[in-house]
């Protein structure tokens, strides 16, 4: 271990999710290497880093979409390293992704209603006898305000721009009822209002049995809503604690910033 | 009369056949190329229980519960590629199936099986029983379809990938929809088999694969009525136009060539397109 994590003892109460010495490999290369770090209960994590320090590739270590090298992966105390994609969901995770992919062929109130039920019906001999979709559209419906789409819930994906599909893949998300979310740039592309208004919504929706992890580049509203912060570079951790403190070390500035002085 | 009930029962073996396979690759999005040879195990099934004394409608079930195990197990195996990858693999059953079968005395190896008894009720008898269990089966469908199965079935056809995010075991629903779909195959066969009283390994091979598949796509990939009007007139063409019988594969080929190339939504999308058009205007 290079860098100094927070230490255990600063959390009240264990942490929700934690990562330890994980290496995800690609051919050889070490896309991830020894990544470490904990979120705490009702946390928003900023995880930033220059293009290619492996963010992305941790986030997919995490939710299973990638099997690290080596390394744990805990949730809630339960370790989760082995486990299928569909298991992790299931368990309390959630992921929206970087390159949005809401189902076309369905109205974004289908989209998260999908969502919706999906853990409850989980296996297929329940979803056979499951005819109404009332409840889940309920769900979806209420989700789909949360995040300000109400007045959209029957269209199609095709039918709206960016901004909102961004916020679908959020309400997504969220119709999981993850312990921990995680959010890979849900600003990129995005107008600077809209960033604004996306942030906003981030930063609201940490609560008691639920912490955000966010990656993104737009450092401005990272600065603005997370506390704590966690940087990657060249896969490596490269510090992790309190925003402004992470911010102003030296390493942190090289790295992201490009600064030298 | 008697030919036109033939070709009636024809009809509707074969709708019953491409439903079963529009269950898997049409509501689940799973390219298979080797359905003919679940066709064939419930056929055999079927055939060599009614020689040793059975009712027809006794093998039903037997027919659909082996071809459905059987399906269990190819699907375990194949579902885990994908798309060109599972299409190849399916395919390798179909030759796979045909092989054992060729070599296989019990089951009357190269000659295949004859002298399979008339079914009860002779020629009307089958041709009701094909007509009810196609409806039945068809309801099935559409009751899968609107259930949150059907709801499911949709997201991994569109996107499997984006289907295992948001929580669904896409895995054990792919195998769901294999095992239904080729229990349903299984029952066809158990038809197919008192309709032709001759089945041998070449009557479930690749070319009837490839039939089968072409029905569903020219159909309109998990459009239940554009695949029931496609495999009805595929069905029939060949009886009428000697030149299609003789150049199977090669008719069924292009169809299926033309179908993707030019027309990927089958004749369920042609007719959804037509509608909103007119709604539009």
């Amino acid at each position: 271990m290079t860098l100094a994590t927070k230490p255990l003892s600063q959390f009240d109460h264990a942490p929700l999710l934690e990562v330890k010495d994980v290496t995800v490999t690609f051919g050889g290369l070490n896309a991830v290497d020894g990544a470490e770090l904990m979120l705490g209960d009702n946390e928003l994590l900023g995880f930033i880093g220059p293009n290619g320090a492996g963010k992305t590739t941790l986030m997919r270590a995490i939710i299973g979409m990638l099997t690290p090298a080596k390394g744990r992966i805990i949730l809630d105390g339960q370790d989760i390293s082995k486990r299928r994609i569909v298991d992790r969901i299931n368990l309390g995770m959630a992921l929206a992704q970087q390159i949005i992919k809401p189902l076309k062929d369905m109205t974004l109130l289908d989209n998260v209603a999908l969502a919706a039920g999906g853990g409850k019906l989980l296996s297929p001999i329940k979803a056979i006898w499951h005819r109404s979709r009332q409840k889940e559209q309920d769900v979806a419906s209420a989700l789909l305000s949360e995040v300000g789409l109400a007045e959209v819930i029957h269209k199609y994906p095709s039918e709206l721009p960016l901004g909102y599909l961004k916020r679908l893949e959020v309400a997504r998300a969220l119709a999981r009822q993850p312990k921990v979310l995680l959010l890979d740039e849900p600003l990129a592309g995005l107008s600077k209002k809209e960033s604004e208004e996306m942030a906003d919504l981030i930063m609201g929706l940490p609560r008691q049995g639920r912490s955000v992890i966010l990656i993104e580049h737009n450092l401005a509203q990272v600065r603005r809503i997370c506390k704590i912060l966690y940087v990657q570079n060249n896969g490596r951790p490269l510090a992790f604690g309190n925003t402004d403190e992470v911010l102003a070390k030296r390493e942190v500035q090289m790295a992201y910033l490009g600064k030298t002085d | 009369m008697a030919y036109e009930m033939i070709v009636l029962t024809n009809m509707l073996i074969a709708i019953l056949f491409a439903q079963s396979l529009n269950l898997i690759t049409g509501f689940c999005g799973q390219v298979s190329l080797g359905h003919a040879a679940f066709l064939g195990i419930g056929a055999y099934t079927s055939a060599m229980l009614t020689k040793s004394g059975w009712p027809l409608m006794a093998t039903f079930i037997p027919a659909m519960v082996i071809a459905g195990m059987i399906g269990m197990i190819v699907g375990t195996a194949s579902l885990r590629v994908r798309h060109d990858f599972l299409a190849i693999t399916t395919m390798g059953v179909s030759f796979l199936f045909t092989g054992i079968i060729r070599k296989q005395d019990m089951l009357g190896g190269e000659m295949g099986v004859s002298g399979i008894p008339a079914p009860d009720g002779g020629r009307v008898g089958l041709l009701l029983m094909a007509l009810g269990l196609t409806i039945l089966f068809i309801m099935i469908m559409i009751y899968v379809k609107r259930s949150w199965m059907g709801f499911v079935f949709e997201s991994i056809a569109e996107d499997e990938d984006t289907a295992s995010v948001l929580g669904i075991d896409v895995r054990r629903f792919k195998l769901f929809a294999f095992i239904l779909g080729t229990a349903g195959a299984g029952l066809a066969g158990a038809l197919y088999a008192h309709q032709v009283r001759f089945i041998g390994p070449d009557s479930f091979g690749f070319v009837e694969s490839v039939t089968v598949l072409s029905m569903v796509i020219v159909g309109g990939i998990g459009s239940i009525w554009g695949v029931t009007i496609a495999a009805a007139l595929l069905s029939v063409m060949p009886q009428f136009f000697q030149v299609i019988d003789d150049y199977k594969l090669l008719v069924y080929g292009l169809l299926l060539f033309f179908a993707m190339r030019f027309l990927p939504e089958g004749l369920g999308g042609l007719a959804k397109r037509f509608r909103q058009k007119r709604g539009k205007s």
